[in-house]
């Protein structure tokens, strides 16, 4: 492991309730920098939740560090400042603004010249939202609309993104697409926290991999290593005879 | 009824109208990026012209000393807030905002020494009065409250209505006042005659609409207000402050309020409670608009305002009573056309 690849995010201990009910307990996350980390896991395990503390929309019992700085005390919008970015799942776009205003109001913490390039970046990704943008965020077709979300995301310029189940209700071709995107990511210095049900293809990009049930991590480790895992192979992947397409 | 009757109440009905569209889309405003139905937006009205009248009367509005005060107690809650994290520049931003700004206008009325100032001076001092009021009510009333209900944010709501009304009454007492017009000056097209003050009234409230439509249109603000409207999640996902766009949309809705109190004080004496029923008026437009559409709070105020004039006309003990009973129709309407109307959860 190489120097530079230090813990960008740090989850320790964290506990996670909905009143009474604890819907995450006692996690340990870590996502170093230039890595693709992916949660799989089952519908109601809690990956969503999860996700949704560590960005500071739910409370979070626990620590949470981000590029060294203790992030678990501070606002949404101080954690987006700090270069943490969740495309969560519902995407929460401006459905009554056009593509191009979405993107712009992702920029809205940076400097007009970095923002430029962030325009060229997400258009280079997505090509299609530049034929789209001046069309409405909610006349977008679902992968169209996916792609504005995680688009809007990056117009901020962040270390890490955290993409919560992004081939939701997506056809495959576009969710074959989206994934071909996000490890694109990595090699443009963007490191990637990805909660999939879709684990195949998850685990196909990730470099490591967190399986969760019910609320706790059973399982961490190398992507591949969890992929051939037989107890994940039995409950995530399906069996599946050799040479058969992944996807 | 004549034609020159008709075309009389017509101009009446549309010179109130066009202050009621403002009330309006300033209630649509502020309720699409905070969730609060204004009711003190008739303070904001009352606050204006009265402040406009004393200051053209070469008296010291007691409106300058609640701005002061709301600014102390502002500085305080943000400090409060900030306790975990005391970063100098916050806390200078906020002195800023909250002490030195309204002590600044302090300054400059207490320089100008109880003399009567010309007519743009008194304007834009009053304008800067009731907009720190503003701000600092957002600040002090609703932003701790921010992600409650719709109905907590009403009743606190009330609560600023009736506080702020209180004050008006110690502020400027239980006699009316009226202002200087912005021109004395007056034209004669045909039958009807255009005076300075209702041409001044077309043309601020023409000039406001293109000026809002551009601040929402075309700039980085104006479009985190919308998209703070749009949805509250995405915006703060994107780093816009909710804190932010509600000190934006307060700080505009008293602005307009404070201008059309400032347009309607030459017109009509007004009283330290009048700004309430002006409010109502653009509240029933902002209502017959569904509280989220523009155009159609405009054009509704338009409609008001010549309902108005026409009851006025043909049944003046009943006018009020004829406006306000607008709304039952469009209340019966929209219930019919969407039968539940769950609550936002936040």
């Amino acid at each position: 492991m190489k120097a530079q690849n230090s813990a960008l995010l740090q989850v320790t201990d964290a506990h996670v309730a909905y009143g009474k009910v604890e819907a995450v307990r006692a996690v340990n996350l870590e996502v170093r920098t230039d890595e693709i980390v992916t949660i799989i896991g089952a519908n109601g395990a809690g990956k969503t939740t999860l996700l949704n503390a560590v960005m500071g929309i739910l409370p979070l019992k626990g620590g949470v560090s981000f590029a060294g700085q203790d992030v678990s005390r501070i606002d949404i919008e101080d954690r987006v400042a700090a270069g943490l970015s969740l495309v969560p799942e519902h995407r929460e776009l401006f459905a009554t603004m056009n593509v191009e205003d979405n993107l712009l109001l992702g920029a809205f913490r940076i400097d007009k010249a970095t923002a430029a390039r962030s325009f060229e970046h997400v258009y280079n990704l997505f090509p299609r939202l530049k034929e789209r943008r001046e069309q409405l965020a909610g006349t977008l077709s679902g992968g169209e609309q996916q792609m504005l979300a995680m688009g809007r995301a990056l117009m901020g310029a962040p270390k890490l993104l955290m993409l919560d189940e992004p081939s939701l209700g997506l056809a495959p071709i576009i969710v074959a697409d989206i994934f071909r995107i996000v490890s694109e990511l990595k090699a443009a210095g963007v490191s990637v926290l990805l909660v999939e049900q879709n684990a195949q293809a998850a685990l196909k990009i990730a470099d490591r991999a967190y399986v969760m049930e019910l609320g706790e991590f059973i399982l961490d480790g190398a992507a591949s290593d969890i992929a051939s895992n037989q107890r994940v192979v039995a409950s995530y992947l399906g069996f599946q005879h050799e040479g058969e397409s992944a996807i | 009824m004549n034609t020159t009757i008709l075309l009389f109440l017509l101009q009446d009905g549309i010179t109130n109208g066009a202050i009621y569209a403002l009330l309006g889309l300033a209630l649509v405003l502020v309720f699409a990026v905070t969730r609060v139905i204004l009711i003190p937006q008739g303070e904001f009205i009352t606050f204006g012209a009265l402040t406009y009248a004393s200051l053209s009367a070469g008296q010291m509005p007691g409106t300058i000393k609640l701005a002061v005060a709301m600014g102390v107690v502002a500085f305080a809650f943000d400090l409060f807030t900030f306790r975990k994290a005391l970063h100098a520049r916050r806390v200078l931003r906020s002195v800023a905002v909250n002490i030195v700004f309204p002590l600044a206008i302090w300054g400059v009325m207490w320089a100008l020494g109880g003399r009567p100032g010309n007519i743009a001076l008194n304007i834009v001092l009053s304008l800067l009065i009731v907009a720190a009021i503003g701000l600092y009510l957002y600040r002090i009333a609703f932003q701790p409250i921010a992600h409650t209900s719709v109905l907590v944010l009403l009743i606190a709501s009330v609560g600023c209505h009736l506080a702020l009304q209180g004050f008006g009454l110690v502020f400027f007492g239980a006699e009316g006042q009226r202002g200087p017009a912005i021109s004395s000056d007056a034209i004669t097209i045909g039958a009807l005659r255009f005076t300075g003050q209702s041409i001044a009234v077309y043309g601020i409230t023409i000039a406001l609409i293109i000026g809002l439509w551009l601040f929402f249109g075309y700039t980085l603000y104006g479009k985190a207000l919308r998209a703070t409207a749009v949805n509250r999640l995405g915006a703060r996902l994107v780093g816009i402050r909710t804190s932010l766009s509600g000190q934006i949309a307060f700080l505009l809705a008293s602005v307009i309020g404070a201008i059309s109190g400032i347009l309607i004080v030459p017109i009509t004496t007004l009283y330290y409670d009048t700004g309430f029923l002006i409010g109502l008026k653009g509240f029933i437009a902002a209502i017959i608009g569904g509280l989220v559409s523009y155009p159609l709070t405009a054009t509704a105020a338009i409609l008001v305002g010549c309902v108005e004039a026409f009851s006025s006309f043909y049944a003046s003990n009943y006018k009020e009573v004829i406006v306000f009973t607008l709304i039952l129709p469009v209340l019966v309407l929209r219930s019919l056309a969407a039968p539940a109307v769950e609550e936002e959860k936040d």
